[in-house]
């Protein structure tokens, strides 16, 4: 008895309901007819953040609010609004956390310099292996 | 090689793991703050989703007194408690402007009459774009906006019961 409960509880098991049952919105998982503008959505929606699974692109999260997010780019995409705009216009909004692509300002300044001071590094330690060969 | 040298991968790693052992203790703020904070609401006109409400828009709440903007759904769970402070709130004479995220008006109106009505006006956002527009990542959310209609506070998460003095205060500052 105990047992048929249980299969029956996980037959009728349902997800918790953190979602809204409106449809997803019209452009959020449909392609734009124009491909040239598909891929520019496509590019820009793989480099912006969803906020719900944050670490995910709103190109690969499942979050309704992602799919609104791919509907808005999709739409301003098609209404020939450039990428980098509508990506300005998210980070007016959510700051620069909502986009993957490193920006330009000071905070960043380390992301870009690190490589150069990494390959500096390397250079001095090779130099010295060099020369303490060339001392043997 | 000197001894300093020798000893260099052990001291990095030590800094690794302290700096590990941090944050696990602290964790960081997950939360994404909306940038508004200052700025004016963005112009927004969103229809009424029931027929005994209002509609809300950016111009409703220019009116020259601070209003409390709450994004929320009857699908969420956190919301329903959030409407009984809410309903504190309205009877300390808040004005309660409501923005639905992705609801239908048969689910909205049962979560009103079961839980209570604090709204002056509700807009209906089916497709979460005014949610956007205002920097808000989640339901439930809420704006303080001043008189003239400039974001002054963005509270992430429901109002609990023990943050109703600060939202008071909040709401005077934008007086």
């Amino acid at each position: 008895m105990k047992r048929l409960l249980l299969i029956v509880a996980l037959v009728a098991a349902q997800p918790l309901w953190a979602d809204s049952s409106l449809p997803p919105a019209y452009w959020s998982d449909r392609q734009l007819p124009n491909p040239r503008q598909e891929a520019q959505a496509e590019a820009l929606m793989q480099q912006i953040r969803c906020l719900v699974c944050q670490g995910q692109s709103i190109a690969d999260s499942d979050a309704e609010l992602a799919g609104d997010m791919r509907d808005l780019v999709r739409r301003r995409i098609a209404a020939g609004e450039k990428p980098d705009a509508i990506r300005a216009w998210l980070i007016q909004r959510y700051g620069t956390w909502i986009s993957y692509k490193p920006t330009t300002e000071p905070a960043a300044w380390p992301l870009w310099l690190a490589p150069l001071a990494l390959l500096l590094v390397g250079a001095w330690l090779l130099r010295r292996r060099i020369s303490m060969r060339a001392g043997q | 090689m000197s001894r300093a040298v020798r000893f260099a991968p052990l001291v990095l790693l030590l800094a690794i793991i302290v700096a590990l052992v941090w944050r696990l203790a602290t964790p960081a703020d997950t939360n994404v703050h909306s940038t508004l904070e200052g700025r004016p609401v963005p112009a927004f006109d969103l229809p009424a989703i029931l027929p005994n409400k209002p509609a809300l828009s950016s111009a409703d709440l220019a009116s020259g007194q601070p209003h409390l903007v709450n994004i929320f759904a009857s699908w969420c769970v956190p919301c329903v408690t959030e409407v009984k402070v809410l309903q504190e709130l309205k009877g300390k004479g808040v004005p309660i402007e409501g923005i639905a995220i992705r609801d239908r008006p048969a689910d909205l109106a049962d979560f009103l009459s079961r839980n209570g009505d604090p709204y002056e006006r509700i807009g209906s956002d089916s497709q979460s774009q005014v949610q956007i527009s205002l920097g808000s990542s989640g339901v439930p959310e809420s704006f303080v906006v001043d008189g003239k209609g400039v974001v002054r506070f963005q509270q992430i998460g429901p109002i609990e019961a023990s943050d109703v003095p600060m939202i008071l205060s909040k709401l005077e500052q934008a007086r």
